[in-house]
């Protein structure tokens, strides 16, 4: 029986790792998830034979089927009612329900084990802090999205880093503690409340506008959770799994941290750029040079447009405007203009965040480009709208080596032949500084709330 | 000794194939990726069925929210994914 389960757990993974193969394009995406949710299927029927389950007769289905069908209820709520703006969110406390898992089946395989041998230790061990810190970390990153009780801003507090330093050192000790005597379960769940509250300090430094990193970084320690705890009960699936889970999350920070010109340490530390030494002030930038417009104008200019390009930033999503946007590009293409749309990295709130909000307004994803494919296309642009975005096209990230956001890789829209930006003022983006393309040559800019500028907007190409 | 072996050597190739595979999903899928992550990192529920069915109050009290816990991501995380996947179907 134990072969059979293994193969089924083999074909699982299989079918887990097609999954991820699939979601290399969005043909065979959809087709790709169900593949995963086929192989969680076999997973779970297998296990339905272990010896276990089985010894466990009816009260111990009973009891999983009970254990089942809260939690599909929730997760099926949660799925169908999330809106997409809120999808950070989702992912966050996905991550932190996958940590917990692992906590709790690490500690009851602890709490079980017959002469523990030193795998099944010091993975307990392990998969304990991870859970408990992914947990934690988590819920500390759903609440700075959700804007509930932390300020979105980092917090800082003296001897912040000697404090997680000393944390960390405690759980150590603890960990050697659970290893040496595997019986005493208070070390273990000493060692899960000291990096439960690790989990807590170890996020609050993360400003609002780096959640990006963190939830993927999080999403990458659920996954080394799940390893962990494949460890502990030597169960290849968990094991492969919680590894694909792993690289994913690991490689999706470095992508987000790479398009902020940060480095993760910098990030997880809570450090925005070193400040800005000597760049010019908001005055400066934009005293007198500063060309402001109307819905009419704008209509005109995109009258005689052959190419536009619309680049969206989260300030797009916060006031709903997709909708519009998506009316706005339909006009215009109906009148035989091409329209596409370029994607920065951090346009949203998640890797890919922006997208799928552009998806959900009915964009067709061929028309959302990357920033590579796109920048070296600005010259042959007529139109570039910008809408909610500041930092990601601030033109100081090339020009200016001492600004917080050099080297930085940034939308060029600068290079086309008129851009527009639509903003509510001249306030600056995350990074704290002005923007010299709104003052350049080139640029209109158009004051205005989000959707309702949008809308202004769609009424005077219509008229026009 | 031999089982930590081969459970290390499952681990260090499944990390392999895990960036090879990732790194050819294409941003515009990336929020997908992380919440079908979150799905298939549910296969905890194994161990944990397992927990509730290993006699003893405690690791059955322990196994039970974990099976609850890990369902959720695999009912919301397999879910969410498939509502995000079918917005990116190509329109007429």
């Amino acid at each position: 029986m134990l072969s059979v389960i293994n193969i089924l757990y083999l074909l699982a993974s299989v079918l887990f790792i097609l999954g991820l193969v699939g979601l290399a394009h969005p043909k065979t995406a959809v087709r790709a998830n169900r593949m995963g949710a086929l192989g969680m299927l076999v997973a779970i029927v297998g296990t339905l034979l272990d010896r276990n389950v089985i010894a466990a007769g009816m009260n111990g289905y009973m009891l999983i089927a009970a254990a089942m069908a809260v939690g599909g209820l929730i997760g099926a709520a949660l799925a169908l009612r999330i809106k997409m703006t809120a999808m950070p969110q989702m992912v966050a406390l996905l991550n932190g329900f996958g940590g917990a898992a692992s906590v709790l089946v690490a500690g009851a395989a602890l709490h079980d084990a017959v002469n523990p041998n030193l795998q099944l230790l010091i993975a307990t061990a392990a998969s304990g802090v991870i859970g408990a810190v992914t947990f934690w970390g988590s819920l500390v990153a759903f609440d700075k999205l959700q804007e509930w009780l932390l300020p979105g801003k980092p917090i800082h507090y003296p001897l912040q880093q000697p404090l997680n330093v000393l944390l960390g050192l405690i759980a150590l000790a603890l960990a050697v503690w659970v290893v040496r005597d595997p019986s005493a379960m208070a070390a273990y769940w000493g060692l899960v409340l000291v990096a439960s509250i690790l989990g807590v300090t170890l996020t609050i430094p993360i400003g609002g506008a780096d959640m990006p990193v963190a939830i993927a970084l999080l999403n990458s320690y659920s996954g080394l959770a799940g390893a962990a705890t494949g460890f502990v009960l030597n169960n290849n699936a968990l094991i492969i799994t919680g590894s694909l889970v792993g690289a994913s999350g690991i490689i999706l920070s470095q992508i987000m941290c790479k398009a902020m010109n940060r480095s993760l340490a910098n990030v997880l530390l809570g450090n925005m750029g070193a400040g800005s030494s000597g760049g010019a002030s908001a005055d400066e930038t934009y005293a007198g040079k500063v060309k402001s417009t109307s819905p009419e104008e704008i209509a005109m200019l995109l009258e005689t447009a052959r190419r536009v390009v619309i680049v969206p930033g989260y300030g797009l999503a916060v006031s709903q405007a997709q909708h519009a946007v998506r009316e706005l590009a339909s006009l215009l293409e109906s009148k035989g203009t091409t329209v596409e749309y370029g994607i920065h990295p951090v346009a949203g709130r998640m890797p890919g965040h922006m997208n799928v909000l552009l998806a959900e307004a009915d964009v067709p994803y061929d028309k959302l480009k990357e920033m590579d494919e796109i920048n070296p296309q600005f010259g042959q642009v007529d139109v570039v709208l910008v809408i909610g975005a500041n930092d990601v096209v601030n033109p100081l990230a090339i020009t200016d080596p001492s600004s917080p956001i050099a080297g930085m890789p940034i939308l060029e829209v600068h290079h086309a032949r008129s851009v527009i930006v639509m903003k509510r003022s001249l306030s600056p983006g995350f990074a704290g500084i002005p923007n010299p393309l709104f003052a350049a040559d080139n640029t209109l800019m158009y004051f205005g709330d989000g959707k309702a500028a949008v809308q202004a907007l769609v009424a005077a190409v219509k008229e026009g | 000794m031999e089982m930590f072996i081969s459970a290390l050597t499952v681990f260090v190739l499944a990390v392999f194939v895990g960036v090879y595979v990732i790194n050819r999903v294409p941003p515009l899928l990336h929020t997908p990726l992380m919440s079908g992550s979150n799905a298939i990192s549910g296969i905890t529920v194994v161990g944990a069925m397992i927990s509730i069915a290993t006699p003893g109050r405690i690791s059955t009290i322990l196994g039970f929210a974990a099976v609850a816990l890990a369902t959720i991501n695999v009912v919301g995380g397999f879910l969410v994914t498939d509502r995000m996947l079918a917005m990116f179907r190509k329109k007429e």
